[in-house]
C-alpha cells in the first residue's frame, strides 16, 4: 500500500513536471456545466474565455470541456486539465465544489477558481457575481409594467442566491406597487427549456403579466411571445433576439474583466486566494439595453438606481425590512451583511408562500 | 444481387464477430465525422481510445476506467438476467437513485459514530432500496398486468424529484450554509467507500462488479434459475410447460436487477460521487442497457462491453478538452456503437448470398 501510494506521487510529480517543462504559454482551463450553446449561464463564461484569448494572444492557451456532470466525472475533467499541464483551471458551478477542492490538493502548483462556492484553499480562490443588484433593477421595471399586478418568477433551486433574487426583486417592485404579488415556480433545474416553458405557460395562465426566470434557456422568452402582452428579461445572457419585446431588459453576466485579470495575476506571479463578489459597480452584472416598451420615465428611474448601487450609495437590502413571518430583519438605516445574503434562507415580509424544503 | 437468408440458428460465430465489427465501423464513420468537423480523424481515435490506456497520463486514466466501468457492469449484469427471459428494466437509473439515497441515508443517520458496521449496513441498505424501486414495476405487473417497461421508467422520474428532495431537505449537510447536498463521505471514514489500494481506482463497487459476473455466469450456465431464464426468454411457451413459474420469475428478475442497480449507486455516493446532490445521477442505469446488448447479455461479455464503454467516455473527455471535439460530438459517436451494432446483428441471424436473377 506504502509503496503503490510512493509510485503514484512520483508519476503525478513526474507528469506535472514534463508538463511544466512543455509549454511556456499560460494555459488556462474552463470547466463548464451546460454546452457552450446554451445561450446562457455556460455561454457567457465562454464569453469570457474567448476573451482572454482575444486579450492575451499567444501568450496563452485556453482549453475547456462543456456539459460535465457535477460529481465524479466533474473530479476526473479537472484532474485532466491539471495533468495537460492547466496553470489556471476555472469551475464554472456550484456543483463543482468539491471536485475543485479534491483536485487542487493533489496539484499545489496549479491555481483554482471556482464560481458561486465558498470553500477556498491557498491555491483555490471563489468567484460570484451580485446578482441581486440587477435583480433590483428588474423588480423595479417589473412593478412599474405589471397591469395584473401579477409577477410571476420561474426559480431554479431553493439556494441563496436564488431566493436573495427573489427578495431583492420583491422588494423593488413593492416599493414602487404596493399591490404587487409574486407568484414562484420551483423549476428543479438550472437549463431545461421544456420545464420553464411549462412553468412561464403555468404563471401566464395565473395572470402574471412580467416573467422573471432565474434558469438559463430562453424558453419562458418564446413562451410569452406567444401569449404576446407578458413582459420578461434576459437572464445569465442578453437574450436581445427577443427584445424589444417581450423582453425589456436583462441581467448579464460578463466575466470577461475577472477572467481577464486573474490570467494577468498568473503570470506575473502574483495570484493569491481570494474571494470575490462584484457586483454592477465593478462591471461583473450588467443590465442589458432598456427597450422602448418600457415608458421614458421608467427606464430613467431604473438607470438611476442603477447608477446609485454602482457608485455604493444605495444597497438593495436596506432596512427597514422584515422577514415573512412579521420579525424585524434589518432596522432603519442599517444595511444586509454579507455574512447573512450567502446564507440567505428566507423571505422577506409580503411574499407569499414557502421555499420548499 | 445480395440477398439475406435467414439461418436455421444464430450463427455462433457472428454473435461474437459482430460487436467487433461494430467497434471498427464506429471508429471509421466517427473518424469521417471527426474529419468533418476539420480534425484529424486519427488523432481523435487514437485520442480516444489509445491515450487512455497507453498515453503519457495512462497511470491516472488507467484507474479511471475501474470507477467509470464498475458501475455500468454492475447494473448491467442485473439487467442482462431480465432481458434474458424477456423482461424489460428500463429504469435502472431511478433503482441506482433509491440504492444510493437508502444507502447514503443510513451512513448519514450514524454521523459522526466511528464503527466497522456502518459500511456493511449501507452496502445492505443500497441493496435493499434498490430492490424495492425495482420490485414496484414486477408487482404491478403481476397484479394489473401493466408494462413493466412504461413502470420502471416513469419511476425513474419519481426517484429523481425524491433525490432533489433529499439533497434539498432531509440530508442537506447542516453546516454547507443553505447550499443543497449532503456531507461529504470523505470526511466522514466509516461511511467512506474509499480506494483499496490507492492509485488503482478499486473500490469496493469494482470488487461487486466482479463478483456479480462471475455469479452471474455461474447462475447462467450451471443453475436452474438461470436455466429457466434463458427458457422463458426463448420459447415462453416451451417454458410454461416445463414448469417455470412466471411470476416467480418477474419478481427475481426485476428484484435482482434493481438491487444490483441500488448497489452501484451505493457505492458511487459514497465513494467516488462522495455526496448526496441534486445532479447525482449521471445516466449510468440508460448508459448500462447498451452495455447489457453490447456484450450480448452474457457475463464476460458485459465485463468487456463496460470497459470499452467506460475508455470510449474517458478518452472522450481527453478529446474534447485536448481537441476542442464537441460534447455532442462524443455522444454521438457513443450512440453510434449501439447503432452499428444493431445493423449488423443481420449478419448473426441472416447469411448474405449472392444470387443472379433468374430467367423466368
Amino acid at each position: 500500500m506504502k509503496l503503490t501510494h510512493l509510485l503514484t506521487s512520483a508519476a503525478l510529480a513526474l507528469g506535472l513536471a514534463s508538463a511544466a517543462v512543455a509549454q511556456d504559454k499560460t494555459k488556462v482551463g474552463f470547466i463548464y456545466v451546460g454546452p457552450i450553446g446554451d445561450g446562457g449561464w455556460t455561454y457567457e463564461h465562454d464569453k469570457g474565455r474567448l476573451a482572454v484569448e482575444a486579450h492575451f494572444g499567444d501568450a496563452v492557451e485556453t482549453v475547456y470541456q462543456e456539459s460535465v456532470p457535477e460529481g465524479a466525472d466533474a473530479e476526473r475533467a479537472i484532474t485532466q486539465m491539471a495533468l495537460q499541464g492547466a496553470d489556471l483551471i476555472f469551475t464554472t458551478s456550484f456543483g463543482f465544489m468539491e471536485p475543485t477542492l479534491a483536485v487542487a490538493e493533489k496539484f499545489p502548483d496549479v491555481k483554482f477558481e471556482h464560481a458561486t462556492g465558498y470553500k477556498t484553499l491557498p491555491n483555490v480562490s471563489t468567484y460570484s457575481a451580485r446578482f441581486y443588484e440587477g435583480r433590483a433593477v428588474q423588480g423595479h421595471i417589473a412593478g412599474k409594467m405589471t397591469k395584473s399586478n401579477i409577477v410571476g418568477y420561474i426559480a431554479s433551486y431553493p439556494i441563496p442566491e436564488v431566493i436573495r433574487g427573489i427578495n431583492s426583486a420583491y422588494i423593488h417592485a413593492k416599493k414602487v406597487n404596493p399591490d404587487v404579488e409574486f407568484k414562484i415556480i420551483w423549476a428543479y433545474t438550472w437549463f431545461d427549456p421544456a420545464k420553464e416553458a411549462d412553468a412561464a405557460t403555468a404563471l401566464i395562465e395565473q395572470g402574471a403579466d412580467v416573467i422573471l426566470q432565474h434558469t438559463d434557456s430562453t424558453a419562458p422568452q418564446a413562451a410569452a411571445e406567444k401569449a404576446g402582452n407578458v413582459v420578461t428579461f434576459g437572464q445569465a445572457s442578453d437574450m436581445s433576439e427577443y427584445a424589444p419585446f417581450p423582453r425589456v431588459s436583462s441581467i448579464i453576466d460578463n466575466w470577461a474583466p475577472y477572467y481577464i485579470a486573474r490570467t494577468q495575476a498568473v503570470m506575473d506571479g502574483t495570484w493569491e486566494s481570494t474571494q470575490t463578489w462584484d457586483g454592477i459597480g465593478p462591471g461583473m452584472v450588467g443590465i442589458g439595453e432598456i427597450s422602448d416598451a418600457v415608458p421614458a420615465e421608467v427606464k430613467e428611474e431604473a438607470l438611476a438606481l442603477k447608477a446609485a448601487m454602482a457608485d455604493g450609495s444605495y444597497h438593495p437590502f436596506s432596512g427597514p425590512l422584515n422577514k415573512q413571518d412579521g420579525s424585524v430583519w434589518l432596522a432603519e438605516g442599517a444595511v444586509a451583511d454579507d455574512g447573512t445574503l450567502l446564507g440567505m434562507d428566507f423571505y422577506v415580509e409580503g411574499l407569499t408562500g414557502e421555499i420548499p424544503n | 444481387m445480395l440477398k439475406l437468408e435467414k439461418r436455421p440458428q444464430p450463427s455462433r460465430l457472428w454473435t461474437w464477430v459482430t460487436p467487433i465489427l461494430a467497434v471498427v465501423i464506429t471508429m471509421l464513420a466517427g473518424g469521417a465525422l471527426f474529419a468533418a468537423l476539420g480534425q484529424d480523424p486519427v488523432e481523435a481515435i487514437s485520442t480516444i481510445f489509445w491515450q487512455p490506456l497507453f498515453g503519457e497520463f495512462a497511470f491516472y486514466y488507467r484507474p479511471q476506467l475501474l470507477i467509470k466501468g464498475a458501475p455500468l457492469v454492475l447494473i448491467a449484469i442485473g439487467l442482462s438476467l431480465g432481458f434474458r427471459a424477456g423482461i424489460w428494466n428500463i429504469g435502472a437509473e431511478g433503482q441506482y437513485i433509491v440504492g444510493a439515497l437508502a444507502g447514503a441515508g443510513v451512513g448519514l443517520a450514524f454521523y459522526p459514530t466511528e464503527s466497522w458496521v456502518i459500511f456493511p449496513l449501507m452496502v445492505l441498505a443500497g441493496a435493499i432500496g434498490g430492490w424495492v424501486w425495482g420490485t414496484i414495476p414486477a408487482l404491478l405487473k403481476l397484479k394489473f398486468g401493466t408494462n413493466e417497461i412504461l413502470v420502471s421508467l416513469m419511476l425513474v422520474y419519481v426517484a429523481e424529484q425524491l433525490l432533489a428532495a433529499m439533497a434539498l431537505g432531509l440530508m442537506k449537510n447542516p453546516e454547507g450554509r443553505g447550499f443543497p447536498g449532503s456531507r461529504n463521505f470523505r470526511q466522514y471514514e466509516s461511511a467512506h467507500n474509499a480506494e483499496l489500494i490507492t492509485g488503482t481506482g478499486m473500490h469496493w463497487g469494482v470488487v461487486a462488479a466482479m463478483i456479480a459476473v462471475i455469479l452471474a455466469y455461474v447462475l447462467l450456465s450451471r443453475h436452474i434459475l438461470g436455466y429457466h431464464i434463458r427458457l422463458a426468454g426463448q420459447a415462453p411457451k416451451a417454458a410454461r410447460f416445463a414448469g417455470v413459474r412466471s411470476a416467480r420469475l418477474i419478481l427475481f428478475c426485476l428484484g435482482t436487477s434493481g438491487a444490483l442497480a441500488g448497489l452501484a449507486g451505493m457505492f458511487e455516493v459514497s465513494g467516488p460521487a462522495g455526496q448526496v446532490s441534486i445532479d447525482f445521477n449521471v445516466g449510468y442505469g440508460f448508459t448500462a442497457i447498451i452495455v447489457a446488448f453490447l456484450g450480448r447479455l452474457h457475463p464476460l461479455g458485459i465485463l468487456l462491453a463496460g470497459t470499452l464503454l467506460a475508455l470510449t467516455y474517458i478518452g472522450g473527455e481527453l478529446a474534447q478538452s485536448n481537441m476542442g471535439l464537441p460534447a455532442a460530438a462524443i455522444q454521438l459517436f457513443q450512440g453510434m456503437l449501439l447503432f452499428f451494432l444493431l445493423a449488423v446483428d443481420v449478419l448473426t441471424n441472416f447469411r448474405v448470398r449472392l444470387s443472379r436473377p433468374e430467367v423466368a
